[in-house]
């Protein structure tokens, strides 16, 4: 019932969004949105994308949106009814719906994904009886994969937002010599 | 927002609490949800708050950008460091298990270090981003 709810709130979320002229209420919903999208996570079972998408999604980008919105403008441009753009939103829709419809069932215990290495992950939680690990034994499984099983993933995302940060001072941070003139 | 009285002791008020938050879900990682992205998040965002309120120059004083930028580097490089020192002690590259004799207590350790140097770099990072956009509004 309130996966239904939610799911509701997001379609009217992404409505407005697409209906709204006003950038600003724009940024607002998208913020909204994302929070809906994290409540929605947790539902799923998955708070740690919950807890990502709401400090990400909801704060962060909303506050920076609105510093690119003050550097911009606040409407958007009036642009006219164009077919193939359409086209292509509404195939690519289409094409993932059907792609849903060959996934298992959320949460089935026989879904490939859960058959492949997620019973040793899991079963490597619990220590031996004599107080001993197998692998890397820490209760959190999605940090035990993230950071270590995957450690070389987590370095090169890391790497990711340290490069991000580096070029968003590149284009943004005016060069010192304009300081001083 | 200078003139927001309600605003800026609310926001005095959250921002020891939020920074607080940040620490327990960067080293509770191993035990609940979260982990260094999250908490560097966390982190950043009080700073953020503490610059839409109280403006640019205070959170430069707090954090300033040439010290930022260094921090964000530092948690990349503590990342790999520990890479390399699992390298040094005859593992492989990121192994955490040749950090030290007992296995559960490297891989805790390593994983504690490594996250770590996420949040660190995670938190410079939205700390940097913020403070360009806001200079870039003020025209500084």
């Amino acid at each position: 019932m309130i996966l239904i709810a939610l799911l509701a709130l997001l379609v009217a979320t992404a409505w407005t969004v697409v209906r709204l002229r006003s950038l600003f209420a724009t940024v607002m919903l998208t913020g909204i949105y994302s929070f809906l999208g994290a409540s929605w996570m947790l539902l799923l079972d998955a708070p740690d994308v919950a807890f990502t998408e709401a400090a990400v999604g909801a704060g962060i980008s909303t506050v920076i949106m609105l510093a690119t919105l003050s550097l911009t403008t606040r409407e958007e441009k009036v642009c006219r009814f164009r077919v193939l753009p359409l086209l292509v939103v509404v195939a690519t829709g289409a094409a993932l719906v059907y792609a849903t419809l060959d996934m298992p069932v959320h949460g089935d215990p026989a879904a490939p994904a859960h058959l492949h290495v997620a019973p040793e992950y899991i079963a490597d939680v619990v220590p031996t009886p004599d107080g001993e690990v197998l692998q890397v034994g820490i209760p959190n499984v999605v940090t035990a994969v993230l950071a270590s099983y995957r450690g070389y993933d987590t370095l090169g995302e890391t790497v990711v937002i340290f490069t991000a940060g580096v070029a968003v001072m590149l284009l943004l941070r005016r060069p010192r010599r304009e300081d001083e003139s | 927002m200078k003139r927001q009285s309600i605003l800026r002791v609310v926001s005095k008020l959250l921002i020891p609490y939020i920074l607080l938050f940040a620490l327990y879900v960067q080293f509770h990682g191993d035990y609940g949800p979260g982990g260094g992205f999250q908490a560097g998040v966390i982190f950043a965002a009080a700073f953020i708050l503490y610059g839409l309120v109280f403006g640019l120059e205070p959170v430069r004083r707090v954090a300033p950008p040439e010290v930022v930028e260094k921090v964000a580097a530092l948690g990349v490089l503590v990342y790999a460091g520990v890479g390399v020192v699992a390298m040094l002690k005859g593992g492989n590259f990121l192994d955490y298990s040749a950090l030290e004799q007992h296995k559960a207590h490297a891989q805790h350790h390593g994983i504690l270090i490594i996250e770590a140097g996420v949040g660190i770099t995670v938190a410079a990072v939205m700390i940097s981003i913020f403070q360009a956009f806001a200079a870039r509004r003020a025209g500084r």
